[in-house]
């Protein structure tokens, strides 16, 4: 039975309460931090348990935590990133929305790991309703002593808030999620400086994911190896997924990193297999930025290897035949699905979302949005799919901040393993507005060129 | 609300406002903004200029710092809107699981397009991008609620209860615009 450290007390009636969380084992982490460790200890900790960012890069959060600034007489801060906007991803409203406490017992044992004694959570401005379960449980800590001053007789001082967006994808990076919290528009920042020497109001400062930071709760309780022991390799631990698509039990899963993909889209403990009987035509593992998967290539590798739910695992083939684990959003497509259609709603979900700082996003996701519709609905040429693979290389590692690449990758992909797709749309114009292509011929990749 | 004398928060706003104000250390109010607008929006049922100037009053900051704000995030609304915006999902994974015929349908039944109000001012019809409830699609959110796994049945049944019944907009502040 795979073992489960988030979720495990998720469906325990009225587990969202202070009392029921409290019955179940909430807040020892804070006991066992405040008392027996130092901050030291706990990063210490989070370093040996191997926890990578949850968010989508994968960075290791005890190495990030470790490049905070300490300027003497310099307040930090400690925010917690719950914007979560990445299409397929829904995993951290399940979390807030069911064990709002789980969150805020991360926010304390990080907070205090960190030096910081005001922190925030940054909650997408969709998320209203999960902001209000959020403030009800913070007063219940509040009341409880868990937050203010001198915590638990510890001497430790905390003051914890949540904070809304108000619609933008962009305010998931890290550097505009600052700006919107210092109530301005979410325009990117340039690095240098980095957060964690001028972040919020110009001090120091940490963004974490709302699952990284949970996650520091059953490290902090069970320790950093106990934690480690979990998983493959640099991939250890338990990880959230967020599962739809053309499944038959789309939802949220907590799985031991290391699971197979088979497994996790076949079995009844996961995904319990395709809708309706159909065949897998294509599979977005981590959210939609990650390059998308042919059907042949999900749960193998171009090696032929067993593909798992891994970081390393999911990468392998590099953008040639693989993808990325990202934000776990596993978005599942069955054959009567059209990867240019998908292609260009995607193209849409960028070009509406960029901030429009730099030319190359700004205009290079319009302009792809474009041909991808011209695409669609039948009015391509075959120049247009070239002129597609050119505008997303241009768009690729020429922008301020990551929001360029996760627009040029799954359109890059997309011409990659479904290029044939996209040409029967260029010469069957009217056949592809009535009927769907199908699965793709197999390709063979003797040699790793992305 | 074409005085502007008439746009003043009631009692307990205010004291929500100065709650919001106190998260932050002084001097940094600005940060409570985003917040205060959604607030504004709930009450006045959209963020007119006027509006937008007291908010800028209220904060101690200037009404274009306000402006640029509105006008960047996709859910404010400084043109009026319908009683009940139906903001429905039209990304991927809702795309796949018939967002599409979601949006026709309520587009018939009301006899307006994406981003039309009905003559009545009752609903507006918004597409959205991915709202995180892509596993429980397709869905829609009225207010601050989201209504997952839609179909033709409920969405009728939805449209019945907001045509009488207020929506809940911010933090169970129903609007009044
Ligand atoms: C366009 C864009 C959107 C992002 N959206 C989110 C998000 O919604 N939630 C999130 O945790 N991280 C998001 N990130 C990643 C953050 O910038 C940051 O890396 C992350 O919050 C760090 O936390 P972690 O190390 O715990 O993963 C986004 C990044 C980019 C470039
Ligand atoms: S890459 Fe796009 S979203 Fe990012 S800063 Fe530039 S224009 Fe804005
Ligand atoms: S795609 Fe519709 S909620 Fe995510």
């Amino acid at each position: 039975m795979a073992r489960k450290l988030l979720l495990e007390h998720a469906q325990v009636e009225g587990i969202h309460t202070y009392d029921v969380y409290r019955k179940n084992g909430g807040y020892k982490a804070v006991e066992k931090a405040l008392k027996s460790m130092s901050p030291e200890d706990v990063v210490e900790e989070v370093k040996k348990s191997g926890l990578r960012g949850r968010g989508g890069a994968g960075f290791p959060t005890g190495m990030k935590w470790s490049f905070i600034a300490k300027p003497e007489g310099v307040p930090r801060h400690l925010l917690c990133n719950a914007d979560e906007s990445e299409p397929g991803t829904f995993k951290d409203r399940y979390l807030m929305e069911k064990i709002p406490h789980l969150l805020i017992e991360g926010m304390i044992v990080s907070s205090y790991a960190l030096g910081c004694n005001s922190s925030y959570i940054y909650i997408r401005g969709e998320y209203m309703y999960v902001l209000q379960i959020l403030e009800r449980a913070i007063a219940e800590a509040y009341a409880n002593g868990w937050l203010g001053k001198n915590i638990q007789g510890s001497g430790y001082d905390l003051d914890l808030h949540v904070s809304p967006g108000a619609g933008a994808y962009i305010c998931g990076e890290e550097t505009a999620l600052i700006e919107s919290l210092e109530g301005k528009r979410g325009n990117p920042r340039m690095k240098p400086p980095f957060p964690a020497v001028q972040g919020l109001w110009a001090r120091p400062t940490v963004v974490n994911n709302v699952e990284t930071i949970a996650a520091v709760v059953p490290i902090v309780n069970e320790g950093g190896d106990s934690y480690a022991a979990i998983g493959v390799g640099k991939s250890t631990g338990t990880k959230l997924i967020s599962a739809s698509g053309n499944i038959n039990k789309p939802g949220v899963y907590e799985i031991e990193l290391g699971v197979s993909v088979e497994e996790f889209i076949y079995s009844d403990q996961y995904c319990g297999g395709m809708k309706n009987g159909k065949r897998i035509k294509a599979c977005v593992p981590g959210g939609s930025s990650v390059p998308i998967l042919p059907h042949y290539l999900i749960t193998k590798t171009a090696a032929g290897e067993s593909r798992l739910m891994t970081y390393e695992s999911l990468a392998d083939g590099g953008f040639a035949s693989g993808s990325m684990l990202g934000s776990g959003g596993f978005i599942v497509y069955d054959e009567d699905q059209c990867i240019v259609r998908n292609t260009w709603n995607f193209s849409r979900f960028y070009h509406h979302e960029s901030c429009g700082q730099c030319s190359p996003c700004r205009e290079g996701t319009g302009w792809m949005e474009k041909v991808l519709h011209r695409l669609e609905y039948g009015h391509g040429k075959m120049e247009d799919i070239d002129l597609l693979w050119d505008i997303q290389r241009q768009i690729e590692g020429n922008t301020i901040c990551p929001l360029g690449d996760a627009a040029a990758w799954p359109v890059a992909a997309a011409i990659r393993h479904f290029r044939e797709e996209f040409e029967w749309h260029v010469n069957e114009p009217k056949r592809c507005l009535e009927t769907n292509y199908g699965l793709v011929k197999e390709k063979t990749f003797e040699s790793v060129n992305a | 609300m074409t005085e502007n004398q008439e746009i003043q928060f009631p009692e307990h706003l205010l004291k929500e406002v100065g709650r919001i104000i106190s998260q932050f250390p002084e001097g940094k109010q600005k940060s409570a903004l985003i917040r205060v607008l959604h607030i504004a929006q709930a009450h006045f049922g959209y963020l007119s200029t006027p509006v937008m100037d007291y908010v800028a009053r209220l904060l101690h900051i200037l009404p274009i710092e306000v402006y640029e704000v509105a006008t960047f995030y996709s859910m404010y609304d400084t043109q009026p809107v319908g009683r009940v915006k139906l903001e429905v999902c039209r990304t991927g994974p809702c795309m796949i699981e018939g967002a599409e015929t979601i949006v026709s349908y309520i587009e018939k039944k009301l006899g307006i397009k994406d981003g039309e109000t009905t003559s009545d001012g009752i609903f507006t019809l918004k597409t959205v991008e991915c709202l995180g409830a892509c596993g429980y699609a397709p869905m829609l959110q009225a207010g601050e609620k989201f209504h997952e796994h839609l179909t033709e049945e409920k969405v009728d049944q939805l449209i019945e209860m907001y045509r009488n019944k207020p929506v809940a907009n911010y933090m169970g502040l129903e609007n009044n615009g």
